[in-house]
């Protein structure tokens, strides 16, 4: 009998493709926190005096606090006072107007990396914000979208151009006292997006950021705030990569957003960062905080990720649904291979009258992974007439991989009505026997049977992004069937 | 028979180190349908794994030749593309899959491995149609998940389908009337029936006669025991429906 040509242990256990190190000159701050790092920072990015004073705040009270130790993680501890907590390439004059100005090196980057930047962005529709370690290189597509009203652009020029959006809006949703590494960010935060839709304007294209981390020890620490005024839409995408290194790398970010009346916002994440070899050494510890805040009545706020990278990931994109008959969604997709972890889920907090919301997660665990499902669901007492519907299915490739669920529902208000579905299901030898007989090789079978499983999932996703991130899962799974 | 399209020669197969076929051997010519049947636990089921290449069987003796080339050491993809199909006695379900979707892929896989052109979307649904017309099929099948939900009938005949649109040179189909009422069977007997012709070869096994009412075999075969104890005419199988099994027994034990 011949033996199978790979088993799908094998699959998963592919290299990391986006491991490249991108050799630019970085202008770097000196490793460790304290005050004078936040006012070189502040300085550096030439911030109005409010920035800096939210800065200080955050900082004194993250002294306070302590790191989180309850999520289903394992990693030694954090010297903080090592990482550089800022790096950009070094300005050669005082910036770049147009594309053409921007380092051919960091084009040549964003090219192996995929992202849409040039032609291939306008065929795509796409307007990309690329932040690269820790400033935003280039936006695109910014005038056409700014003949509608909308801004879009880095954190910093809006802190810059529109002090008076960011001190209204940053913190609406995640404040500075939030927790320990939202906390931090809001102390360190180098750059990110920032978008604003204004009133009934719907926005004509995906919007999209690529991150990437370059530098070896720093941390990255973007900040996001998109706001839809009433009326409003916009499709959002980030999409993440990071070298390989031998280190592990911070990533500690926030994203906040805000829906006005009758505003919808969907915000789509493929997550690749660097997950560290086979034993486990290297890769990112993902620490980021997202939240939504449907502000306003019948508004929506959708979250949709795939999470294939990092060495660790703790992330709990949540929505807080406070306008009456506002409508949260969430639909994730978390790989964890090799010996990388996942503690992601979300919260749905009720609080409007007739507030509807929707999980939907899937978790996929190869290797020695350990995914984990974590959620909550609150209906508030006078969330009259509240829905929740959640889907937790994990699917286990392999035997020394792990999944757990772990799903909290707190409900004051006798009218919501809840409904918990979770399965946990294995790739089987029948499901992959089945395939090979009917002639399709292990990995094609492997990866079809998980796109098969992630397809709710995948269906959220703007059409050109669900096609990456089918290619990235299959990838990503190379070798890991057994 | 000079050149079979499938010879088996003494083959002998063991499942968790415990030996269940125990000797095979047959020779099938192509256009030929034979019927291995046999009680439950004589190895028909194992039989049909391994010629399909299932992994949890262990060939410990014998060989398999299959259009002159050695079946055993061919990978389970490699022998679908050469014309070996397995219509399973329990299909399994691939949620989130779609029914055509995964043919198709399949049957360009096959395709691209023995160097034809693959079939485009256009092409694909046309003979798909044309399949389901020939066995009688609504499409409502077609548009769901692979095996999802199915019922135990509407499982078999897509088992059915999968063949029509894979054009094997050897079918072998495990207890396809297994769970079947009587109307499910003439469906999918039907299905067969249309399949049948001078250039493929077909292994029906079936615990009972009754759908070789309906599927006639050129020949007929019992197994008992992990050896084939008693080769016939379709006229086999009547008697066996009317005798049982038991009158075998004891030429099992005496070989």
């Amino acid at each position: 009998m011949p033996t199978p040509v790979a088993s799908v242990e094998d699959l998963a256990l592919q290299e990391y493709k986006y491991g490249f190190v991108t050799d630019i000159e970085a202008e770097t701050i000196p490793r460790g926190l304290n005050e004078d790092i936040i006012r070189l920072i502040s300085a550096k990015k030439q911030e109005p005096a409010f920035m800096l004073a939210w800065r200080l705040r955050a900082y004194q009270q993250w002294l306070k606090m302590r790191e989180p130790k309850w999520a289903n993680v394992q990693y030694p501890p954090i010297d903080y006072q090592n990482i550089i907590y800022y790096a950009a390439p070094k300005k050669k004059t005082d910036g770049p107007k147009s594309l053409e100005e921007v380092d051919p090196e960091l084009l040549a980057t964003y090219e192996k990396l995929g992202v849409p930047l040039k032609e291939r962005a306008i065929l795509a529709g796409v307007a990309v914000d690329a932040v690269f370690d820790s400033v935003s290189v280039a936006t695109t597509f910014k005038e056409k979208l700014a003949s509608l009203g909308i801004i879009f652009c880095s954190f910093s020029e809006a802190v810059r151009e529109h002090p008076d959006l960011v001190e209204k809006y940053l913190g609406s949703v995640v404040p500075y006292t939030d927790n320990f590494f939202a906390t931090l960010n809001s102390a360190v935060f180098s750059d990110g997006s920032f978008c604003y839709v204004p009133k009934g304007v719907r926005c004509p294209m995906e919007l999209s950021t690529y991150f990437r981390i370059n530098s070896q020890d720093t941390g990255q620490f973007e900040r996001t705030l998109i706001i839809a005024d009433e009326g409003a839409s916009v499709s959002y995408l980030e999409g993440c990569t990071a070298p390989k290194r031998d280190s592990n790398q911070l990533h500690a970010a926030v994203v906040e957003l805000v829906a006005l009346d009758q505003a919808t916002i969907k915000y789509s994440t493929v997550q690749n960062w660097y997950p560290g070899d086979r034993e486990g050494r290297g890769g990112i510890y993902n620490f980021v905080t997202k939240r939504g805040k449907c502000q306003g009545r019948a508004s929506k706020i959708s979250w949709t990720q795939v999470e294939t990278g990092s060495a660790i990931t703790w992330k709990y994109p949540s929505c807080i649904l406070m306008g009456d008959d506002s409508v949260g969604e969430f639909y994730s997709v978390a790989v964890t291979k090799h010996r990388q972890q996942a503690d992601t889920g979300t919260k749905m907090i009720h609080l409007g009258k007739n507030t509807r919301s929707t999980i939907v997660s899937k978790g996929i665990s190869a290797g020695f992974g350990q995914n984990t499902y974590r959620g909550a669901v609150r209906i508030h007492k006078n969330a009259g007439g509240a829905r929740n519907y959640s889907q937790c299915d994990s699917l286990l490739i392999g035997d020394r991989c792990g999944a757990h669920t772990f799903p909290v529902l707190e409900v004051k208000n006798k009218t919501a009505r809840i409904e918990h579905e979770a399965s946990t299901s294995r790739i089987g030898e029948d499901q992959l026997f089945y395939c090979r007989q009917r002639g399709l090789s292990t990995e094609d079978a492997v990866s079809m049977i998980v796109n098969g499983f992630c397809k709710e999932v995948f269906r959220e996703l703007p059409m050109e992004f669900a096609v990456e991130a089918q290619k990235l899962l299959s990838v990503s799974l190379e070798g890991s069937v057994g | 028979m000079a050149n079979p399209l499938l010879k088996i020669e003494d083959l002998h197969a063991a499942v968790q180190g415990k030996e269940i076929l125990r000797g095979i051997d047959l020779a099938v010519g192509a256009g030929e349908v034979h019927a291995i049947m046999g009680p439950n636990g004589s190895g028909k089921s194992t039989l049909a794994g391994v010629l399909a290449g299932r992994d949890s069987y262990e060939v410990t003796a014998g060989r398999v030749t299959y259009a002159g080339q050695d079946l055993l050491e061919m990978a389970p993809e490699d022998r679908a593309s050469a014309g070996v199909f397995l219509a399973f006695q329990y299909p399994v379900e691939i949620p989130g899959v779609g029914n055509l979707y995964f043919l198709r892929a399949a049957l360009n896989a096959q395709r691209r491995q023995r160097g034809e052109e693959e079939l485009d979307a256009a092409d694909f649904l046309q003979l798909a149609k044309k399949r389901m017309k020939l066995l009688e099929m609504d499409d409502t099948l077609t548009r769901r998940a692979v095996n999802e939900g199915f019922s135990g009938g509407e499982k078999k005949r897509n088992e059915i389908f999968q063949m029509a649109m894979l054009e094997p040179k050897l079918a072998i189909l495990d207890e396809t009337d297994s769970g079947l009422d009587i109307d499910a069977l003439k469906v999918v007997a039907q299905g067969v029936n249309a399949l049948r012709d001078a250039q493929r070869a077909m292994l029906v096994i079936t615990h009972y006669q009754r759908l070789l009412n309906y599927i006639v075999p050129d020949y007929v075969h019992v197994l008992a025991a992990g050896r084939i104890v008693k080769s016939g005419g379709k006229e086999l199988a009547l008697e066996l429906e009317e005798k049982g099994y038991g009158w075998l027994e004891p030429e099992a034990a005496a070989v």
